[in-house]
């Protein structure tokens, strides 16, 4: 419990410095917003009144608090690119509210791709390992290859694979035909599968190598020895002793991995014309939209960052060993 | 080339040698030669599949992919050896001070290097690219910048391993100055181990390149880049899938190259 509150206090800390690194770095940018947004030519009056509306004329420790206040009531300030209509700026929130369920949906279907598959995929790979006889020793070689090639594919050339293979050649979907979540649900976790696959392959190539060492250096512990001695079956080492052992440090590699899905999510969006917050974030990168990119990168390191701690607490829970050093 | 304990010749740095041997002497010969213009367009030869006269087949403006292949490949190359250039030199400085002398600058150092290290590099990398604006000068910078923690990790375990190590203490009793043990003693006792993440590093700075080619803020054109190129062919796969093969392939092959090349260094130092 004390450690819980300490972590918790570190947490805080945490995203209050994230929350003030991704001010400052939006503040050191070259160039004035206003004239940026108005142009040459707007009268001085003018000029004036969009900086009084923006709040720039106030000190930078009041407009930090100001935005920190605004982001914690939902409310992280206007677009500088986009409008409502002709003459209102368009909040922050509305253009992130609709994209971010796209992402999220989309690393979510991810990870239960990548265990799903690598958790069998790896145990296969240990037993085949562990095991002599030529079969077995293909086998441990040709998953060796296969998934030092998969993990040298950048993910984007993987996506623009998937589309081939799946979208063109397989006609299992239509690249491009992306059908919103809140028209048809069970359509839109259907053309999420492919990008989601993309993202996932290199991660289960990566954890199912992980989980196949972890579970080789259990397999050489006194206790699986003692196990046999005892006379278990060998099914029940593998699966009652070595894998719950080998799957605790794979726990941790999942979510050191899930900042990397997401950020792959990022790049992944824009091969399959995903509308979610990645393709935004790109968009606003290239129109230099600065509220909206600093939203952006303060929501996802939030993420990852919960999800940091998330696997803190989660690893001390499933490792009772941990707490008692 | 060494030999590994079994007096075999080590298949992954043979492997990895030739493949990466290759993709560096196209991508050399591409930055002064092409075997066609990589600018000239032909509207009779549009969409050509590969063949003899042009082994990668011709874009959507008659241009042959394989020269600019080459040059995207020069592209690459150039940028990613100036990255690792750039992140590993500040990475020894600070992981050489840091790990020498510990201390507060240490705790700072430690600190930064952490939050960096658990943050995805392309986020980082884009969020560097919205302050500096793109081009490749600032492509270099910004990655420059991302991946140099993971080197200042690396030199700094190495140097806290050896800053009491017996011949090292030796040197301090003989009155050599701080510099000269920090880069002159240590420094190439690091190298070995410093090499096989020079290479992964160099590997990470590709495909972040590439990739942030392809989202279209990284290299811009008139620069060729393999990035660039994957997402311009994104809209012809129905009808001319090589196009969109050919750099993507390519950077498969250097990537894989290059981690079979460290694997295989790795491997003939530990046996």
């Amino acid at each position: 419990m004390k450690y819980f509150i300490k972590k918790l206090i570190t947490l805080i800390m945490t995203l209050f410095l994230v929350s003030v690194a991704a001010f400052l770095a939006f503040q050191i940018i070259p160039g004035d917003v206003v004239t940026s947004i108005l142009g040459t030519e707007a009268t001085p009056e003018r000029e004036e009144q969009l900086r009084e509306e923006l709040g720039l004329n106030k000190p930078p420790v009041v407009r930090y608090f100001n935005w920190a206040g605004g982001v914690l009531r939902g409310d992280p300030g206007r677009s500088y690119r986009y409008s409502k209509n002709m003459n209102e700026m368009m909040p922050v929130a509305e253009l992130i509210g609709d994209k971010l369920p796209v992402t999220l949906w989309l690393a979510a279907v991810a990870l239960v791709l990548i265990i799903l598959v690598s958790v069998p995929l790896g145990v296969l790979w240990a037993r085949s390992a562990s095991r002599s006889g030529r079969a077995a020793h293909f086998l441990d070689a040709a998953l060796g290859v296969v998934t030092q090639t998969t993990m040298a594919i950048p993910s984007f050339f993987l996506g623009i694979l998937v589309t081939y293979l799946f979208g063109i050649l397989f006609k299992l979907f239509t690249p491009g035909g992306y059908i919103s979540y809140q028209e048809n649900f069970a359509g839109f976790l259907g053309y999420l599968l492919f990008p989601a696959l993309s993202i996932a392959l290199p991660k289960i190539a990566m954890t199912a190598r992980f989980l196949r060492n972890s579970m080789l250096t259990e397999l050489k512990s006194d206790y699986v020895r003692t196990a046999y001695s005892k006379g278990c079956t060998r099914r029940r080492v593998m699966y009652g002793h070595v894998l719950r052992n080998a799957l605790m440090p794979v726990v941790t590699f999942l979510g050191m991995i899930i900042a990397e899905i997401v950020a792959g999510s990022i790049v992944i969006e824009q091969v399959f014309g995903l509308p979610g917050i990645g393709r935004l974030l790109i968009s606003s990168i290239n129109t230099r939209d600065f509220p909206v990119v600093e939203i952006l990168i303060l929501y996802i390191t939030f993420v990852v960052i919960f999800v940091y701690f998330l696997v803190d607490i989660l690893y001390r829970v499933i490792d009772p060993r941990i707490s008692e050093k | 080339m060494k030999k590994t304990n079994g007096g075999k010749w080590n298949k992954y740095l043979v492997a990895g040698l030739l493949m990466t041997g290759l993709a560096v002497l196209l991508g050399i010969v591409g930055f002064f030669w092409t075997p066609y213009s990589t600018t000239a367009m032909s509207a009779s030869e549009k969409f050509v599949g590969p063949s003899l006269y042009h082994l990668f087949g011709t874009d959507n403006f008659g241009r042959d992919i394989f020269s600019r292949v080459m040059q995207g490949l020069s592209t690459t190359i150039v940028i990613g050896s100036l990255v690792v250039l750039f992140s590993a030199s500040i990475g020894i400085l600070l992981g050489a001070l840091t790990g020498y002398f510990g201390g507060i600058l240490d705790e700072i150092v430690m600190r930064i290097t952490d939050a960096v290290n658990g943050f995805p590099s392309i986020l980082l990398a884009l969020v560097l690219i919205s302050i500096l604006g793109n081009g490749k000068q600032n492509v270099i910078l910004a990655l420059g910048i991302v991946f140099v923690p993971s080197y200042v990790r690396i030199v700094r375990s190495e140097f806290i391993r050896l800053r009491d190590a017996d011949y090292i203490k030796r040197a301090r009793l003989m009155g050599v100055s701080r510099m000269r043990i920090l880069f002159v003693h240590i420094l190439p006792n690091i190298f070995s181990v410093f090499w096989v993440s020079v290479m992964i590093g160099f590997n990470n700075a590709i495909l972040a390149e590439s990739g942030m080619s392809y989202l279209g803020i990284g290299v811009q054109p008139p620069d060729a880049s393999l990035g660039k190129m994957l997402s311009d062919a994104q809209g012809y796969l129905q009808t001319a899938p090589w196009y969109a093969l050919a750099p993507g392939l390519t950077i498969v092959w250097v990537v894989l190259g290059f981690s079979l090349f460290s694997e295989g260094i790795r491997r003939s130092q530990y046996g």
